[in-house]
């Protein structure tokens, strides 16, 4: 055996050890040390603007219609939920949704972010899931990134005038999926070494992608029934965000 | 409309508990642990620089039922902040008729 191969299996097995038992409930995030220190801050700093963003932006609507701190407990609640039940996928191992979605639609991208990165932090902190020097990287991925694809798919459907429920569906389950596809690019980025990032890149989301597909459609099915409920019984709030029109 | 729901919710237990019926031998261990295997093949090299804070904290592995009891609170705040909100805005609903 030479002395890299020795090295090899030393490093697997140590690594074995340390995320055998713990991360094999984990999921998706980032695990905490696999980001190189560069990435982490970079990662991080391009998250602030969005969260600047996203916190005047809470702010401002709140200030207008104070009731939707009601909505915004909910949204915040939701990611809470979705993001902690992991789920069996076809491929034989588990991932998590990311309920960034449902935010998103009613309170625009912006503001999700900072309901995604009060969940990335009790998640790193308590639940040794994900991590705190990968929570700009984290945050990008899951707060900012996803919601804003659902945001834009929302729009899209819009003005396309397609059924609100197929356009919130598809705004849900594409974000999800989004969410995965930035976190295996983020993770090639950092990590390719041994070969070309495009192979990297392939392999990541080879991981990733399959995993989440059925997870990413059940995320939508769920976030259907939420809006549903809510048109239900949430009428004045969902006007005044903008979500149903101010009919009457 | 009710009947959708109802539907809609089978279809959401269906997805989710499937593949564990149809995959017998598979581990279902967590996507990011084949994700630090992926990195373990495209850069051998690295080797991660960090561990969980509460890791750190306790000097050793989390254990697994600890872990999922953490899971478990994270769940339960979520669901009870939903239960909360949804509960009065259906009483709401039944109790005021503008809306």
């Amino acid at each position: 055996m030479s002395k890299k191969q020795r090295n090899i299996i030393a490093l697997t097995s140590a690594m074995a050890l340390t995320f055998g038992l713990a991360s094999n409930v984990g999921a998706m995030h980032i695990m905490e040390g696999y980001l190189p220190g560069g990435y982490c801050i970079g990662w991080g700093i391009l998250c602030l603007p969005f969260l600047a963003a996203g916190f005047m932006s809470i702010n401002k609507k709140l200030k207008e219609h104070r009731n939707l701190i009601t909505l915004l407990a909910m949204s915040g609640a939701f990611v809470f939920v979705i993001s902690s039940l992991k789920i069996p996928s076809v491929t034989g191992s588990c991932s998590h949704m990311t309920g960034t979605g449902l935010g998103a639609i009613l309170f625009g991208p912006s503001a999700v972010s900072i309901l995604g990165l009060i969940v990335l932090v009790f998640q790193a902190i308590l639940l040794a899931h994900g991590g705190l020097t990968t929570i700009g990287a984290n945050t990008f991925s899951m707060a900012i990134a996803g919601p804003f694809v659902s945001y834009g798919i929302w729009v899209i459907c819009k003005k396309a005038n397609i059924n609100k429920k197929v356009a919130v569906f598809l705004a849900a389950t594409l974000g999800d999926l989004f969410t995965y596809c930035v976190t295996a690019v983020q993770m090639a980025m950092a990590h390719h070494a041994d070969t070309t990032i495009g192979a990297a890149m392939g392999k990541f989301l080879l991981v990733f992608a399959p995993t989440q597909v059925p997870l990413a459609i059940i995320e939508g099915i769920i976030t259907v029934l939420i809006v549903m409920g809510l048109e239900t019984y949430a009428k004045p709030e969902l006007r005044s965000i903008g979500f149903l029109k101010e009919a009457k | 409309m009710k009947k959708s729901v109802i539907v809609l919710i089978l279809v959401i237990v269906l997805m989710a508990f499937i593949p564990l019926f149809a995959l017998k031998d598979a581990e279902f261990g967590g996507s990011d642990d084949a994700g630090s295997q992926v990195v373990e093949e495209v850069d051998s090299g690295y080797e991660p620089w960090a561990t969980p804070i509460f890791e750190q904290a306790l000097g050793g592995e989390l254990p697994g039922e600890v872990e999922s009891l953490l899971f478990c609170i994270q769940t339960g705040i979520g669901v009870g902040i939903i239960a909360f909100v949804m509960g009065r805005f259906v009483e709401r609903k039944k109790w005021t008729k503008d809306n």
